[in-house]
This record gives structure tokens, sequence and C-alpha cells, in this order.
């Protein structure tokens, strides 16, 4: 038992244990929690197979950012927990099938015979000079550079398309223009106006009658 | 199975070389805090619990460990008491890349850049399940103001440092600091000017600090996603706060103001005099200066309102670090020097 053997039986159950928490869990919150803890470990398993850049790449992005869109989602919705279970045993066959279907097309592309023990290499360990950020980076810009230039334009595109697709915000909405706020001047929102100071001629127990009844209903001077 | 154990003694006794002083750290900035604001302020701060105050955050530690933690009504509680560990553990975590001088570092990692990015944004977790986890409105609405701060402020972030990795050549936190060696005018604040400004001024907002407190903004939402924390799980979101405070001083300095290098490299006789000034003193120097920026902000600037921050990152930082990689790109390539000799092809 090395170190790392002892850092890939921890993470691998962990990583087990959050995939069946993901179906398991009655509560989406907490299915989605779950779905992290499987993508973090599954990130430390990848830096076992010192593939760094790639592992704090998944977290970077899976668990940093598309998690968090996911668990805002789910957060925010209203779910009634009793209609979702509605249908249950009427989509019950069709579920069967599905789950069967794939889990025999993936067992069929990872089955022992292509991926068994035998079948693989043990990847080749690597000196402490090894950088994997500076081969993959030169893989990348080299010998794959037009594919990496078309998976970019494709994801550009794709963010086009979706932000296209989901705005359609009223035109007319009364948010607030900043430029506008800053150069609002006094001129606009001020008005001045000049009162003629010092106690009146005409009707002066009047007027202060009417400071005595202010007085007693506790409004200012 | 020997090698193994020992192995793992001195990992732990290296991460406790690194934390305890960092929870001393934060214990004192704590102090520094309420002793500048109380400065700036007309004020004397605390003054009351030893000499001078120094032993006020001792105090302050036993007072929060004493209490009772009290879980609400109507909350998940295992996620309530998961959140404050998911709120503190990155921010532990960020310290293992970090290099205190040359090959003081837990882990010399190739990818120490990268790293650092993820685990400030796994830190979101333990705000939005705060929020969610309390069963009160008040966390819930500063949870979601603290997550769309911090995811939107994160991008801004990110480009700013694929400007120091342009500059640098690298992804080792190391060798960053390597790449800005020669003296003050060496360093990358000048040729990454409006990076480091929005570097800054996006840890200060990803940090949750004055004026980007918004999630605890107590005039409009009382504390924000740590309203129902009481005791040691408040003392923990608190720690984390204060301890990502540090973090984004010291990654400040690594990345724009040479890290542990001495600023009067080159300079004849200033050199020689302050050689002997060990790398981890003048990093722990500058990044003292960013820590006592964070706080005089605090005192100076009132809150920001909500629309203007969301505006400031997206409309703002970020076109403005696109344009400056394009320009940093042409800097590069011109070989424009103190920092791109020998780097330019034109």
């Amino acid at each position: 038992m090395t170190v790392e053997s002892v850092v890939f039986y921890l993470f691998a159950t962990l990583t087990l244990v959050g995939a069946i928490g993901v179906i398991t869990m009655r509560n989406a919150v907490q299915a989605v929690l779950c779905l992290v803890l499987t993508f973090f470990s599954a990130a430390v398993l990848w830096m076992l197979l010192e593939a760094e850049f790639l592992a704090v790449t998944l977290v970077l992005v899976y668990v940093g950012a598309v998690m968090v869109l996911f668990l805002f989602v789910v957060m925010m919705l209203d779910v009634d927990y009793a209609s979702l279970k509605a249908g249950y045993t009427k989509y019950l066959p069709l579920g069967i099938i599905t789950a069967l279907a794939l889990f025999g097309g993936i067992y069929w592309v990872i089955r022992s015979e292509v991926f068994g023990v035998e079948q693989m290499p043990e990847p080749a360990k690597h000196g402490a000079d090894y950088s994997n950020v500076t081969e993959l980076g030169r893989l990348l810009y080299t010998d794959y550079f037009f594919a990496f230039e078309v998976a970019g334009v494709i994801l550009l595109v794709a963010i086009v398309a979706a932000i296209s697709l989901t705005f359609r915000g009223r035109r007319d909405r009364r948010g607030q223009s900043v430029p506008m706020q800053h150069q609002a001047s006094k001129e606009e929102r001020l008005r001045v106006v000049s009162m003629e100071s010092g106690p009146r001629q005409d009707g002066q127990e009047k007027t202060e009658k009417k400071k005595r009844i202010r007085r007693k209903k506790g409004g200012g001077s | 199975m020997l090698d193994m154990i020992i192995d793992f003694f001195v990992i732990g006794a290296k991460i406790g070389l690194i934390l305890l002083p960092l929870i001393l750290a934060v214990a004192y900035t704590t102090y520094a805090e309420r002793k500048i604001i109380g400065y700036m302020q007309m004020r004397l701060g605390p003054n009351r619990v030893g000499p001078k105050g120094w032993l006020q955050p001792i105090a302050d530690v036993i007072k929060l460990l004493m209490k009772e933690v009290v879980v609400p009504s109507g909350s998940n509680k295992a996620l309530f008491l998961l959140a404050p560990i998911l709120f503190i553990a990155p921010s532990f975590a960020a310290w293992a890349v970090i290099p205190f001088d040359v090959e003081l570092a837990l882990a010399n990692s190739d990818v120490g850049l990268l790293y650092i990015l993820a685990m400030t944004s796994i830190a979101v977790y333990g705000v939005i399940i705060a929020g969610w986890a309390s069963n009160s409105k008040y966390a819930l609405l500063g949870s979601l103001r603290s997550a769309s701060q911090i995811i939107s402020y994160e991008i801004a972030m990110g480009f700013a440092l694929v400007g120091v990795l342009m500059a640098s050549g690298s992804m080792n936190l190391g060798e960053i600091v390597k790449a800005q060696d020669g003296g003050l005018l060496h360093w990358f604040w000048i040729p990454l000017l409006p990076l480091l400004v929005i570097y800054w001024v996006s840890g200060v907002a990803e940090t949750n600090r004055a004026p980007f407190d918004l999630p605890e903004g107590e005039s409009e939402i009382v504390a924000g996603f740590h309203v129902e924390y009481a005791g040691i799980s408040f003392a923990l979101f608190f720690l984390a706060e204060y301890a990502n405070m540090i973090l984004i001083s010291v990654l400040t300095t690594l990345f724009f103001f040479g890290g542990w290098l001495n600023p009067f490299q080159g300079i004849p006789f200033v050199e020689e005099v302050t050689g002997w000034i060990p790398g981890i003193a003048w990093l722990l120097l500058k990044a003292g200066f960013f820590l006592f920026l964070m706080i005089w902000l605090r005192a100076t600037f009132p809150r920001y309102r909500y629309d203007q921050i969301m505006r400031l990152g997206w409309k703002v930082f970020i076109p403005v670090t696109v344009v400056w990689l394009m320009i940093l790109t042409f800097m590069i390539k011109a070989g424009v020097g103190p920092w791109f000799t020998g780097r330019g092809v034109l």
C-alpha cells in the first residue's frame, strides 16, 4: 500500500458513493451535491493519472461553474415530489428498457476485451520535470490545431445561439441607465424656492396659532 | 507501510506549519481591522482586553466557541452544518500551492494558477448551501446575491490571470515570480497595470468585502447568507472570509509585485544592505500592504448598488481585460523590455 493507492481507493469509493447518491437522494438539491462530489473525486483520480491540467479544469469548469448553475436551477424549482412519483408504474417499462439499452451500450464499449487490464498498458510514469500542461498545449496547438479551432468556433456559435434563443427581454423595461444617472445635474432634480423671511405683518396672530398647533402634533419647528 | 505513515505525518506537519500561522493571522487581521477603522473614524478601537487590546481576538474566539450552535427549525440539518465546512475548506486548500520563498511551497505544481482559480470557485457552494439550508428568506436572498457576484467576478479575475500567464509563460506560481526577477521595474505591475486593478477589485468583490458586501448588506437583508448561524459555525464563515482576504493579498503580490523578490534589486548600494532580509519577509510585507488597502477601502467607501456591481463586472471589467490581452500580445511579440526582452519576434 503506497500513499497513491490509499488515495485512489478513498476517492474511487467516494466517486461511487456520490454516483449512487445522485440517483437515490430524495431531495434534488442533495442529488446535485452528490454529483458535485462525484466530479470532484473523479478529478482526484485523474490527478493520480498525472493529468493535472484536465483534473483541475474538471473542477474549475464542472464543479465551479456548471454545477453551480445546476444548483441554482434546482434550488429555485418548486418541485412537488408527490406528482413526480405519479406516473411511476406507467413509465417503468420504458425506463427499464432505456436503462438496459444505455447499460448495454456502455458495456459494449468498455467491456473487458476492449478496456481490460490485459489490453491496456500501464500508464507510463513520468519524472518530476514532465509537465502535462506543456505537452497538452504542444499537442493542441500543433497536431490538433485545426480540430481545436473548429471546436472553438462551434462553442462560439453555441453561445451566440443560446443567448439569442433565451434573450427575449422586453425592450420597454424600466431598467436604470447608469450613464443617464451620471449625467443628471442639480438643475433638473432640484428646485430652489426662495421664501421671504421674517415675521409676516398681517395676520401675525393667526400664524402663531398655527405654529402652536403644529407643535402640539409633534411636527418639527 | 511505515514509509507511508511517515509521509502522512510529514505532509500533515507541513500543512500545520501553513495553517496555524494563517489562523493566527486571521485572528489578528480582525484586530487590525477594528483598530485601523477605529483610528480612521477617530475612535480608539478595542483597547480593554490585555495590553492595548492585544488579547481581544482571543477573547472573541473563546466567546464564539462557547456559544450554542442553533439549528433553525425547518432547516436541512446536515447541509446546514456542512455549509461552513464547504466554505472554509477551499480557502485553506488554496494555500497548498503558494510559494513563500524560492522552493518554499507545499506543492510546487505546474497548474498552480488554475488550482487557485478552481479552489476559489468551489467556495461558492458553502454560500449557496448555507443560504438554502437555513430555510430563511434573508439567507436565501443573500446567498443568491453572493453566488451571482462571485460567478460574475470570477470571469474578470480569470481573464486578468490569463494576462499573467501570457506575461510569465507559466502556470507555476514559483515560475511566475521568477519571471519578474530584476527589481521594482521588472515586476508585472507596469505592463499589466489595468489587469492588476481589475484583479484587485475583483478580488475584493470575490471575498464579499466592502464596498461589495451586498451578500451581507445589513441594511437590507440583515446579515445575508449567514444570518441563521451562531457560535462556531458563524466563526467558520468569518475565518474563511478573512483567510480569503489574506489569500487575495498574497496572490496579488505574487502575480504583480514580484512575490518574495527584493524591491531594491539592481540598485547598487541598497541591494547589498537589504540582502540579508529573507524573501518571505518581503512577501508578507507586500501582502500586508494589500491587506491594509482592503481595510482602508472598507472604511472609505459606501456600499455599491446591486445593479452597479453587475454592470461593473460584466460591462467594464471583462471588455477591458479582453482589450488589454490583445495589447499585451503585441507587447510580448514586440519584445518590449525589460519584461519581454528576448521573446519578441518582430
